[in-house]
């Protein structure tokens, strides 16, 4: 879901971007206490939803201390010199409840959601490390079914699990388990993921129907009464990156797997990032009618709710069609399509339109979706 | 998607936008309040002002029932919860609303047990799993959820469920829109009549708006062709200078209403002589209270209720908001101290409530210099 790279203070930062002792062994700079700037009281559920109080505590806390503000602006991974070879790295912990649901299970999700982010960077994921947060009376058949789970998911996705750590938890601490892996990738050649490098007219590619996967964990939980026939998309997506870069590599400027906060929270954070708009169209962006029901049912907004196999991707406008085509001839991509175009405005804000000409601005997910009541 | 495609089909809602404008006459400024606030959200949820003539005003009104609780009420909730150790049950609106301890969301970070539901039979059912734990289900809304409130006091009361309570800030609609009439500063020429409190009240309880009021009301439902429609037969009721009670929503609203809901709320509730409203004041007749025979399952009668009163910050003008005195943006904090991320007021908070609607959808597309166009 939400890892390193995607922590860093803001490009257009000002004058105190400050350097410490990165992997590329660069003299270590600290003057960061100025940019420390987290001010809430404490961590709530929001801080980890991938909204914008996420984004608060990574940028407020976490990035002036921890991150090395001189690697190139990523997204969901790092890039990472070691002795002037680049490698991409990314990591993410799961945390999900239930821990199995239709369409898949935590296991699956762990691996596919760390090759999905080195994918998004443009990185083919090489290695993967997995550490497992186990609570004590875990029955071993339900251990035993997700780490099946992990080997059949880092098969198909071409990625190999080389270590690990285990830790138990007292019982009552950890919903059955934690997943954290950690993943380390193989740059593609020509493709460079660059917010900064995105212009007015370059198009926004959605890889497929979105809100499966955030609809289906809401519905698995069996606290609402509704059922839908729906499963989770969680998927890698390499393969359809792997396919869209050999048509149209030099077009694409930027990628993001839309996880938690959703669509909207992906487009905004590209908004943020490039100071220009984001223009959508409403009717264009491929979703389920499951999935429409029950957000209308639910009060949410389908760009809100988190996906696990679709992946965002701006191109620019002469290589649009060479991307669309190469992802909707591959298997999974069918539904692959252009939502909308970058314009210079709403500057830094994503803007929704629909065929009778109404319009609304769609912000960053604040806190989790809630259903509301009337 | 039966039901939603056919209301925003994009070539009827054309042809709807088309006919408003007809009707419209240039020469009248129309002021036209939808109650509700799951239409305040609608209208910015699709954009209807940009298909709409400018000198259409639409005026968002009370109906937002998160919006027009008291902060009082709030902490007074909280501190039953935190102070007798009770699960604290709500919807998920709720969570985010601010008491001067904090809201919801705050207080569960701190220890307390706060759960979302999604209808109060949820909370029943977490009294069941929980028999050594005391569950308070904190009610909020009009008539669209009091019925609910009712049906599961009775199921507690038959299967004689005993660590369940209710906190009942139920709230009824007619007396907050009688309110507003009655205010000097609001000069309205027509309702668009609420849809989900009018499925369980039906449409003869706004006849007296047209008949003493003289002013037209349409009932109406929630999609963009429901809101246009509705303002359709109302500027043709304006037009002929006919003030008449229509039902807009008829695939859900019966004229007379849903009898059982009104019998079980009828069993359980009684009405308050006067409650608060946030920035209406103390309105009579406008509340709900559980009954006598009901009162091992009234919260306000198992536990000692603070009582708080609470005036909101001096800055924060959500009285005025919510009235339709004066539009979000013109709240001296909206935008700066308060936005969906820091709410100070509950209009901030619920996706019903008109600045948190007019912040997340509009606001900043004001600041748009080029006329907006669709992409495909
Ligand atoms: S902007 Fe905030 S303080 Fe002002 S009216 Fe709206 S909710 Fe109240």
């Amino acid at each position: 879901m939400r890892s390193v790279l995607q922590l860093r203070t803001p490009q257009s930062g000002n004058g105190d971007q400050h350097q410490f002792g990165g992997l590329n062994g660069k003299p270590a700079v600290k003057t960061v206490a100025a940019s420390v700037r987290f001010r809430d009281p404490q961590i709530e559920m929001a801080h980890g939803a991938g909204g914008k109080a996420s984004r608060r505590l990574i940028e407020g806390l976490f990035a002036p201390l921890l991150f090395n503000n001189t690697a190139a602006p990523l997204g969901d991974a790092a890039r990472v010199e070691i002795d002037g070879s680049a490698v991409a790295m990314t990591t993410d912990s799961f945390v999900v409840k239930p821990l199995k649901f239709p369409g898949g299970s935590i296991g699956e999700l762990a691996v596919n959601g760390t090759m999905n982010d080195l994918a998004v960077s443009g990185a083919r994921g090489q290695a993967m490390l997995v550490t497992f947060v186990l609570e004590e009376g875990l029955p071993t058949s339900v251990l035993s079914d997700e780490v099946h789970a992990m080997a059949a998911a880092a098969e198909r996705a071409g990625v190999t699990i080389v270590g690990g750590d285990t830790k138990v938890v007292e019982r009552g601490k950890a919903d059955g388990m934690y997943i954290t892996t950690t993943g380390i990738g193989k740059f593609m050649a020509h493709v460079v993921i660059d917010p900064q490098s995105v212009r007015p007219g370059d198009k926004i590619i959605l890889s497929g129907p979105i809100g499966d996967h955030g609809i289906t964990i809401l519905l698995a939980r069996g606290e609402l009464d509704l059922e839908a026939d729906l499963s989770s998309d969680t998927r890698c997506v390499l393969p359809l990156i792997e396919t869209m870069a050999e048509e149209a590599a030099p077009g694409i400027r930027w990628m993001r797997d839309p996880t938690r906060g959703g669509v909207a929270t992906s487009l905004n954070e590209l908004a943020r990032d490039c100071g220009l708009g984001i223009v959508l169209s409403e009717e264009d962006i491929p979703m389920r009618n499951e999935v429409r029901g029950a957000c209308e049912l639910l009060g949410l907004d389908a760009l809100h709710v988190a996906n696990e196999g679709q992946f965002l991707a701006v191109v620019a406008p002469e290589y649009t069609d060479a991307a669309v085509n190469a992802l909707s001839q591959t298997a999974g991509g069918e539904d692959a399509c252009v939502i909308g175009e970058v314009r210079n405005e709403p500057s830094c804000a994503v803007l929704v339109t629909t065929r009778y000409g109404g319009s609304r601005i769609v912000d960053m997910l604040v806190g989790d979706p809630l259903p509301r009541i009337c | 998607m039966r039901y939603v495609d056919e209301f925003r089909d994009p070539e009827l809602i054309i042809k709807a936008s088309e006919e408003i404008y007809r009707l419209a006459d240039p020469d009248r400024h129309y002021r036209i309040m939808e109650v509700c606030g799951g239409h305040t959200h609608a209208i910015y949820r699709f954009g209807l002002k940009d298909i709409l003539p400018s000198n259409i005003e639409l005026i968002h009104g009370p109906g937002c029932p998160v919006c027009v609780l008291p902060m009082g009420r709030i902490d007074d909730g909280l501190t039953v919860a935190t102070n007798f150790d009770v699960i604290f049950a709500a919807f998920g609106d709720m969570m985010r609303v601010p008491g001067t301890q904090g809201s919801p969301f705050e207080h569960k970070a701190r220890g307390t047990d706060v759960r979302i539901v999604y209808s109060p039979a949820d909370a029943l059912q977490i009294a069941r799993k929980n028999p050594e734990k005391h569950v308070m289900f904190f009610a909020i809304g009009f008539e669209t959820t009091a019925p609910s409130t009712a049906l599961t006091l009775m199921r507690a009361k038959s299967e004689g469920i005993t660590n369940f309570s209710v906190f009942c800030n139920h709230v009824t609609i007619v007396p907050a829109i009688r309110a507003i009439l009655d205010s000097p500063d609001m000069r309205l020429d027509a309702f668009i009549g609420p849809g989900h409190v009018s499925t369980v009240i039906g449409c003869r309880p706004y006849e007296w708006i047209a008949r003493s009021e003289g002013k037209p009301v349409v009932t109406s439902g929630f999609e963009p062709l429901d809101l246009l429609q509705s303002l359709v037969m109302l500027l043709r009721q304006l037009r002929a200078g006919e003030a008449r009670v229509e039902n807009q929503y008829k695939r859900v609203v019966p004229w007379e209403g849903n009898r059982a809901a009104l019998k079980a709320m009828a069993e359980i509730f009684q009405l308050r002589p006067y409650f608060e409203w946030r920035g209406l004041g103390f309105i009579s007749q406008s509340a709900l209270r559980i009954r006598d025979e009901y009162a091992e399952w009234d919260a306000e009668q198992r536990f000692p209720i603070p009582g708080t009163r609470v005036t909101d910050p001096k800055a924060a003008q959500c009285g005025e908001v919510l009235k339709g005195v004066l539009k979000p943006a013109q709240c001296k904090l909206f935008g700066k101290e308060c936005t969906p991320e820091h709410p100070i007021g509950a209009l901030m908070v619920s996706t019903e409530g008109s600045c948190a609607a007019y912040y997340n959808y509009e606001h900043r597309k004001a600041a748009m210099v080029t006329s907006i166009s669709s992409v495909a």
